[in-house]
């Protein structure tokens, strides 16, 4: 026993070691039943030389301890589940607890990517009525439920497109992506093989058509666009800019990031995009789970369709599905199995919910964002004046004359009770606040948020301190990041764990 | 923070201290405290060539990356090896202890065309007007 | 609808506040003819029952009943009820990704939890956060050594699972990077004879998997030494990761890339996953994805934060290591729950379970005339048998008795058509071991 009092309590400073802190020889939390053949020799069949003694410095606890352990850790942290969470661009909505109980059924988590297909058929069929769906919304001829994420469907959509110049002779060199975009497609392009030009907006915060027809030569591959884009303003020339990229043979790309504008109103498809990405946990509503997993489903225009990566999912005589592994066109694999499967079973249960009355939950959305913007402008300093859609962009302009930045503020909101909107993003705001409240907040909700940004702009004009010090309700006060970084400790070891001087 | 008066600077933020063919580069105070805590450096082997006007290494915040570019062509004779345990040398001591590559100038003449300190006081004054306008 | 917070006239008090006569006016910044005039085509909506009723439905259309034999990267595994307790838990499982360190120290801590676990099975010193899956950690681990190296030929092994190479494939055709394939010998084993002439001077890594995907185990210490003489890298890909609890860990690789879906995740028809890369710390700064790390607050309490992020998309982004950003968090932390309820002791009886059940059943199918061992090399839980006909026939006839038969080896080596891939794990029972050998008994008598 050391001097100092650990004890673990419901309150915020409570103190929970690391799991291997806890770990004592002998202890252990499962069980398994009894072997029921000859016990193998592990020495004579691995050989010596092969085998292990045990995984050094696992931890050795009891079930009970287990529970407390990540139960008491789960408080730390905010989710949906308690309250608003106004993160721009991440579309933080409801996770609707039936799509986690579907997802774990027997005959749906039990199956193997590998077994027959005609024992596969409930699976295939989730597939095709969810790729239905996709369909439908987006206005697209056809879809790939393959990636694993948003990142991953944008290197899938930029592969369509390089596989699809490269059939007509030229993959063509660049792709043009506007400064207000999300950090994934430049680095996506990249990997494409593809060079990045930004286009800078004009100053109303949307593409420069004028410049654009500048930039569009034949060696331009495509335009990624985000639509709404990151100012949550909705590109009113978007057919236009379609128009200029098909002239010259270049496609359309968009980042589906923020379909949770536009589903039930308007058509990605319609409105001349080429190939898009879908985010199923933010639009569809699985969960983010503290940062994955996610699926990227990208829709597309014919002309891609047969470059589509495998598996690729066919209906054949008598309406049985198969999976097809081979296609003399198609970009390849982009992930092992078939896509991240439960997360498309939630989408689909989250679709099947709605139905055709998914448009409210986008009514709704918009309506919220509209709502929040009309009470703080003024209070925050609007950067564009656009319409906003499904989210609006202010900036720490007014707050920065007495020394407060988006970040204190955000830090600041914590207090409140809220989590923090996006901070510091789209680049092109200096100082943004990105405020997505989404469909699930009720008018309640809004007000009582409304409320805590403007008692939080008053703060910073009167106590500019305690707003730049915050949080002050949290377990721990702001992390010293620097330090993290400068001698980075990435993993437990026994010697570091003594309890430091300052604890 | 002074500049010294003996360096020369670029509009990229670089200090140079030339002495004959030999040259110490650095980045300035403005440029360490427009970044931030300094994480990370990372810098060119001894032996390897530098060339004016492009990239020959990085120095890192938590949340961005900056690089730095050559005032001058030459080779590298000596990299500052201790900023890589400490690399706060470069935010408590910019011109000075936090220096970063010490090479051997190809053409010394290019140094001709940067500024001297009383030019880099004026250009980093018009820059921060621009930024707070 | 009921997952929708407003009544009628809240949203009219809205939109009154708001100065909008009616929500058209909302979307009025959509051109006019481009919006949906009549709603969309889609089923629904349906009750929470109804949700349930369909997914119930589609569910007994799949394999119920049936008795499984394959693995070839996905495994079936004993899992915890509280595995699922915990994950479930609102605070987890609708949390962001952990930007925000002060209100998300539960997720920061449970990574900074499963990067060391990590580390520990695969004997690495860093891991991060997690990858989609074990073919993408694997193609990102190959990027990786790319970066590291500076070169741009890649040597893979025939025997790492045939769909992480087709990954790996479609990653490195437009990054510059050359693959190329190396066989493998008699003993199941990477061919170890062919490996000379191709480490030439612009190898950036060998890639092998162990166990490989014909359920061998590759000895490592002479690839690595191999690699190292060339100046390549070894890359090590797991897609058991419990065989770790028994099999001496990949120290000498230098980068590991693992599956953890044996760690309490269900199969899922593939997915989701997690991917794990890990690695020594001097590579650390070329590391693709997420790492958690520990410091302090300002009253110097120890807490988490993300941390190296300059690597990251988001602030490098077109030198970004990947584009990944969203990641497999909560799979990651269901194998963090698991793995600390196993334990140490759990996960050594678990694995040694494994490796006594498939010598059981080897040697059960062993004692069916015709039936033979096609790879002489050590294994775990997966083995290669060699039958006297066509394995899609013969699985064909095991269906018949409910029995889903071993990964029919031919589909991905056309000169193994007669070969197949067993997996036997610890939810295999000695009884459907046995019912296996004596229906495949019975298969092999069928006349042909």
């Amino acid at each position: 026993m050391t001097d100092k009092i650990k004890k673990a309590t419901r309150h915020t400073n409570q103190n929970e070691g690391l799991i291997f802190e806890k770990s004592s020889p002998g202890k252990r939390a499962f069980e398994l039943p009894p072997l029921d053949v000859p016990a193998a020799d592990a020495a004579k069949s691995l050989g010596p030389n092969e085998r292990r003694e045990g995984v050094e410095g696992f931890p050795e606890v009891s079930e009970i301890e287990v529970i407390r352990h990540f139960t008491r850790l789960s408080t730390w942290n905010y989710a949906i589940d308690l309250g608003m969470y106004p993160l721009g661009s991440c579309t933080m909505k409801y996770n609707p607890r039936v799509n986690e109980f579907v997802a774990r059924l027997d005959g749906i988590a039990t199956e193997h990517p590998y077994q027959p297909q005609e024992l596969s058929q409930g699976c295939l069929k989730i597939l095709q009525l969810l790729e239905k769906c996709l369909l439908e919304v987006t206005g697209m001829d056809s879809v790939t439920l393959q990636p694993a994420a948003g990142a991953q469907g944008e290197l899938t959509g930029l592969l369509l497109i390089r596989a699809y110049h490269e059939k007509n002779g030229n993959p063509r060199k660049k792709v043009l992506i506007p400064d207000s975009a999300h950090g994934t497609n430049p680095a996506t392009a990249v990997i494409a093989g593809y060079e990045v030009e930004n286009i800078k907006s004009e100053s109303h915060g949307q593409i420069d058509v004028d410049k654009l027809r500048d930039l569009v030569t034949t060696d331009v591959a495509a335009l990624m666009i985000t639509n709404p884009s990151t100012l949550g303003i909705f590109e009113e020339r978007i057919p236009e800019i379609a128009k200029i990229l098909h002239d010259k043979g270049a496609l359309l790309y968009m980042d589906g990031a923020n379909m949770n504008a536009l589903t039930g109103i308007t058509r990605p498809g319609d409105l001349g995009v080429d190939v898009m990405h879908l985010n199923l946990h933010k639009t569809f509503s699985t969960p983010h789970g503290g940062g994955g997993p996610g699926a990227g489903p990208v829709a597309m225009k014919k002309i891609l369709e047969p470059f589509r990566p495998v598996p690729i999912l066919v209906e054949k005589e008598g309406g049985r599905l198969a999976l097809e592994q081979m296609r003399p066109d198609s970009i390849g694999r982009v992930k092992a199995f078939s896509g991240n499967f439960g997360v498309l079973v939630r989408a689909l249960a989250y679709i099947l919910a709605y139905g055709p009355g998914v448009r409210q939950a986008t009514e709704d959305a918009v309506l919220n964002a509209n709502y929040i913007r009309k009470h703080l402008e003024g209070v925050f300093d609007l950067p564009y004046s656009l319409p906003s859609m499904h989210e609006v962009v202010f900036s720490d302009a007014i707050q920065k004359k007495n020394g407060v930045n988006t970040m204190d503020i955000a830090k600041r909101l914590i207090d409140y009770g809220f989590h923090p909107y996006t901070t510091a993003f789209p680049l092109i705001v200096p100082g943004a606040l990105m405020i997505e409240p989404t469909e699930s907040e009720s008018r309640e909700e809004c007000d009582l948020f409304i409320d805590a940004m403007r008692s939080i702009a008053e703060e910073a004009a009167t106590n500019p301190e305690l707003v730049k010090t915050a949080p002050h309700t949290t377990r721990v006060r702001r992390l010293d990041e620097v330090g993290a970084a400068r001698k980075p400790i990435l993993r437990w070891k026994p010697q570091a764990s003594r309890p430091e001087a300052a604890d | 923070m002074a500049y010294p008066a003996n360096y020369r600077y670029t509009k990229e933020h670089e200090w140079v201290d030339v002495k004959g063919d030999a040259a110490a580069i650095g980045i300035t105070d403005y440029a360490q405290h427009e970044l931030g805590d300094v994480v990370f450096v990372e810098l060119p082997k001894v032996g390897s060539k530098i060339e004016v006007g492009k990239t020959f290494g990085t120095v890192e915040s938590v949340k961005a990356v900056s690089d730095i570019y050559a005032p001058a062509s030459g080779e590298v004779v000596e990299a500052n090896d201790v900023l890589h345990n400490t690399p706060e040398k470069i935010n408590t001591d910019p011109h000075g202890a936090g220096w970063l590559i010490k090479v051997r100038l190809a053409n010394p003449a290019e140094i001709s065309g940067l500024m001297d300190a009383a030019a880099y006081e004026a250009y980093i004054a018009s820059q921060s007007k621009e930024a707070s306008a | 609808m009921r997952y929708l917070p407003k009544s009628p006239a809240e949203r009219q008090d809205m939109l009154a506040a708001i100065g909008a006569k009616s929500i058209e006016e909302l979307f009025s910044s959509i051109p006019e003819r481009y919006r949906l005039r009549e709603a969309l085509d889609l089923p629904g909506p349906l009750s929470e029952t109804e949700v349930i009723e369909f997914f119930k439905a589609r569910g007994a259309e799949n394999s119920g009943g049936y008795t499984s034999f394959l693995g070839a990267g996905v495994y079936n595994h004993l899992r915890s009820v509280v595995t699922d307790a915990i994950i479930q838990r609102g605070e987890f499982l609708t949390s962001y990704t952990p930007y925000q360190a002060e209100i998300t120290q539960g997720t920061l801590q449970a990574i900074f939890e499963f990067q060391t676990l990590m580390c520990q099975l695969t004997g690495q010193e860093v891991a991060n956060a997690s990858m989609y899956d074990g073919s993408t950690a694997t193609t990102e681990a190959v990027l990786m050594a790319e970066r590291l190296t500076g070169r741009s030929r890649i040597l893979v092994a025939r025997s790492v699972h045939p769909e992480y190479r087709d990954v790996l494939k479609t990653y490195a055709k437009n990054s510059g990077l050359h693959v190329e394939e190396i066989g493998y010998g008699a003993n199941g084993t990477l061919d170890q004879k062919a490996l000379p002439a191709a480490l030439k001077d612009d190898v950036a890594a060998v890639v092998v998997q162990s166990p490989n995907f014909f359920g061998v185990i590759e000895s490592l210490a002479p690839l690595a030494d191999a690699a190292h003489a060339s100046g390549a890298l070894l890359v090590t890909t797991i897609t058991e990761g419990v065989s770790l609890g028994l099999v001496r860990p990949p120290a000498e690789a230098d980068i590991v890339a693992m599956e953890a879906q044996s760690f309490g995740l269900a199969p899922s028809y593939g997915g989701p996953f997690a991917g794990v890369v890990a690695s020594r710390d001097k590579f650390v700064r070329q590391m693709p994805g997420r790492l958690a790390g520990q410091t302090t607050d300002s009253e110097g309490h120890r807490g988490f934060v993300l941390t190296l992020a300059t690597r990251e998309q988001h602030i490098r982004r077109e030198k970004a290591t990947s584009n990944i950003c969203t990641n497999q968090a909560l799979c990651a932390l269901a194998a963090t729950v698991h793995l600390t309820l196993l334990g140490k002791e759990g996960l050594r009886e678990m694995a040694h379970q494994n490796l006594s059940k498939a010598q059981f059943a080897l040697a059960e199918l062993e004692k069916i005339a015709g039936v033979r061992r096609a790879f002489e090399a050590p294994f775990f839980n997966e083995f290669t048998i060699e039958l006297p006909r066509s394995v899609k026939i013969v699985n064909a006839y095991l269906l018949r008795e409910k029995i889903i038969g071993p990964f029919v080896l031919g589909t991905s080596y056309p000169e193994l058509t007669k070969h197949a891939l067993v997996c036997v794990t610890e939810t295999t029972t000695r009884a459907e071991i046995e019912r296996f050998a004596a229906a495949l008994r019975r298969a092999l008598e069928q006349p042909l």
